[in-house]
């Protein structure tokens, strides 16, 4: 068991920004030129690259990964590799433990079978592990997890429980949440194709596809596999309880709008720069009036928005 | 590895909501039933199911008595600083003389094989391990000796993962059907505060309404519309990812029809390909239906184990809309 104790009320941990992994099927272009403006514009200390959510994907910007990590690190920051978060057949699993097994690298595993070939080196259990305990928490600690990304249905209390586990704890605070994962891909069957021959018509929609109720009310963003939240992640208002909690990374999943912008928005935030209100303000009309959600967060329904410090 | 299992007859695991469906499940030929107890630890939380501690009891020493075994499902999360509950649920469940644990969270698997480490343990589909390497760290850490598989594979991935796991596979082909992988799925939560990870509910009874708008009957969870149906449309119940949802102007059921699974007809084929046990779903269902359901498969699977083509059973009144599908097994699915 991990003895050290962190964390807790009025012991607030340096905060760290992160850029999560891009979610979406953007052209091999857009994705590395999106990561060579983070390099070089972006306040985030850690920068998360890989294919998480369709491994048909991946050999699209591939040629890009290396020599997008290469800059990111001459920048001072920290690079790590996502892991897929669905992994079904032996392909993608030597894809994972290829991953695994790079030296000097540290990955984000979103899946058992990169938490089984990473067990006892260190690396981040990524948010699309269930980690809902202290149980699984220390498990994951004695293993080498030197980060536990938090799954994002977790609650304030829940996480201040695991911040009492002392191991160090990322949750994510801006962009589409994602809510589930499945063999089935939900772009193709719009377009009545098969997964096998998708034409990768995920790729038309940046940010994901708008999915409303029959009533026209905006509901989800679908991306391939993977079902995102409609409404934003917005958890600025609750940055400060996050850091009481002992939150100590602070995770901004990239979406199709000015993320140097939001990066800055958070950085003057922890900076106390700016306060939760100017920063919403901003982050508004950044994501163009499309609502934000923080009810996770208040173990309430996800899609809810009642920020405490607004 | 007994690689002779693809021989073996196929173990029928079946569902027991409440007391009278354990007994009508292991009458109807079940070789095995699951439940679980009547609170948080199980993912079927649903108000008037599972069992207190006595009629467990007296549940397995039904089953025992009709040599049938008993699996106790404690297949939620654990909460964070409050997993009393769960550690009991085992604790008991032990101590009732159950042949087996399911399980899900990793925590609670640790603590079980560090506290109870003769009480078999079984892989819930909650804890979606869906290919060779997870099952093995699951084997290896916990000891598990069987992984209940995510609704996620096809036939062929199945028969080539249990060519290469050291432990039994079981799994589902009959009733609901998760489109999404199991354990990892918050929608319900996104709408309603409750999942099946934290609260053992989908899509809860507490949060559905409907309402008659304009001649249509409008079916509602939390404050999203999931289905409206016109006079001549039978209304479901609005299960978040069996709803009907508009993407770019077309209305359709994006995520899946409302449709349950039913691989009888796969049998022959889930046996070749090296599982131990096939699952039916359902425990929130009435007695009636368990009996149907079990004594249908009792039949089919004693057919497959003779080599004989599969009898001539109904079922369709027993599936959701009279629709059936066999979901992930087949590769069109996706």
């Amino acid at each position: 068991m991990p003895t050290k104790r962190r964390g807790g009320k009025g012991e607030i941990m340096t905060a760290k920004l992160t850029l999560g992994p891009v979610l979406f099927n953007w052209s091999a272009e857009r994705w590395r030129d999106f990561y060579f403006e983070i390099t070089d514009e972006a306040p985030v200390e850690v920068v998360y690259l890989g294919e998480v959510v369709c491994s048909k994907r991946l050999p699209f910007y591939a040629e890009h990964i290396l020599e997008v990590a290469e800059r990111l690190t001459a920048a001072g920051k920290e690079v790590v590799f996502s892991s897929l978060a669905l992994v079904m057949n032996n392909r993608e699993l030597e894809g994972v433990s290829e991953l695994a097994e790079q030296a000097d690298s540290l990955v984000e595993a979103n899946d058992l079978s990169a938490i089984s070939y990473l067990s006892g080196e260190p690396h981040i259990v990524g948010p699309y592990i269930s980690t809902y305990n202290e149980g699984t928490a220390n498990f994951f600690a004695e293993r080498g997890a030197k980060r536990i990304v938090l799954p994002p249905e977790l609650a304030a209390r829940t996480i201040g429980e695991l911040a009492k586990t002392g191991v160090d704890l990322e949750g994510q605070v801006f962009g589409r949440l994602p809510l589930a994962i499945s063999a089935r891909c939900y772009h193709a069957r719009s377009r009545n194709l098969h997964k096998d021959n998708c034409q990768f018509v995920c790729g038309e929609d940046l940010d994901g596809m708008k999915l409303t109720t029959v009533d026209g009310k905006d509901f989800l963003a679908v991306n391939g596999t993977q079902t995102l939240s409609h409404n934003y992640c917005n958890l600025a208002g609750e940055l400060s309880t996050l850091r009481e909690l002992g939150v100590s990374h602070f995770r901004l999943s990239p979406q199709a709008i000015d993320m140097v912008a939001v990066a800055e928005c958070f950085r003057a935030l922890l900076d106390d720069k700016f306060d939760a209100s100017e920063a919403t303000a901003r982050l508004s009309d950044l994501v163009d009036d499309v609502p934000f959600a923080d009810g996770f967060f208040h173990d309430q329904a996800g899609v809810d928005w009642t920020p405490a410090e607004l | 590895m007994n690689k002779s299992l693809a021989t073996k007859k196929l173990e029928l695991v079946c569902p027991a909501g409440t007391p009278a469906s354990l007994r009508a499940a292991v009458d109807a030929g079940a070789d095995t039933v699951y439940l679980g107890f009547r609170d948080e630890t199980n993912a079927r939380n649903f108000p008037g199911l599972n069992f207190s501690r006595k009629e467990l009891a007296d549940g397995v020493a039904y089953a025992h008595d009709h040599n049938a075994k008993v699996l106790v499902a404690i297949n939620t999360f654990p909460k964070a600083g409050n997993p009393e509950s769960w550690h009991d649920a085992v604790r008991d469940a032990e101590a009732v003389d159950a042949d087996a644990v399911i399980l899900a969270d990793i925590g609670l698997l640790a603590y079980t094989a560090e506290h109870h480490p003769e009480l078999r343990r079984h892989l819930s589909v909650q804890a979606s391990a869906s290919n060779t390497e997870a099952i093995r760290f699951y084997a290896r850490e916990f000891d598990v000796k069987r992984v209940v598989l995510p609704r996620v594979l096809t036939v062929e991935e199945i028969a080539a993962l249990n060519a290469d796991v050291p432990v039994e596979t079981e799994v589902f082909v009959f009733g609901g059907l998760c489109v999404m992988a199991e354990g990892r799925c918050s929608l319900s939560s996104y709408v309603t505060g409750q999942s099946p990870n934290m609260n053992g509910v989908c899509s809860p009874a507490s949060h559905v309404h409907y309402e008659e708008i304009d001649g249509q009957l409008v079916s509602k969870l939390g404050d999203f519309t999931i289905n409206s149906f016109g006079e001549d449309e039978a209304a479901g119940y609005p299960t978040l990812c069996k709803g009907r949802f508009s993407v770019e102007g077309s209305v359709s059921y994006l995520f899946e029809d409302p449709t349950s699974l039913n691989a009888i007809t796969m049998l022959d084929a889930l046996m070749k390909a090296g599982v131990t046990a096939l699952k039916i779903e359902g425990r929130q269902r009435g007695r009636a239906y368990v009996t149907q359901v079990v004594s249908a498969f009792r039949k089919a699977v004693d057919a497959a184990s003779r080599g004989e083509a599969l009898p001539d059973l109904d079922m369709s009144l027993l599936t959701e809309g009279g629709q059936e599908t066999t979901g992930a097994y087949q590769k069109t699915w996706r």
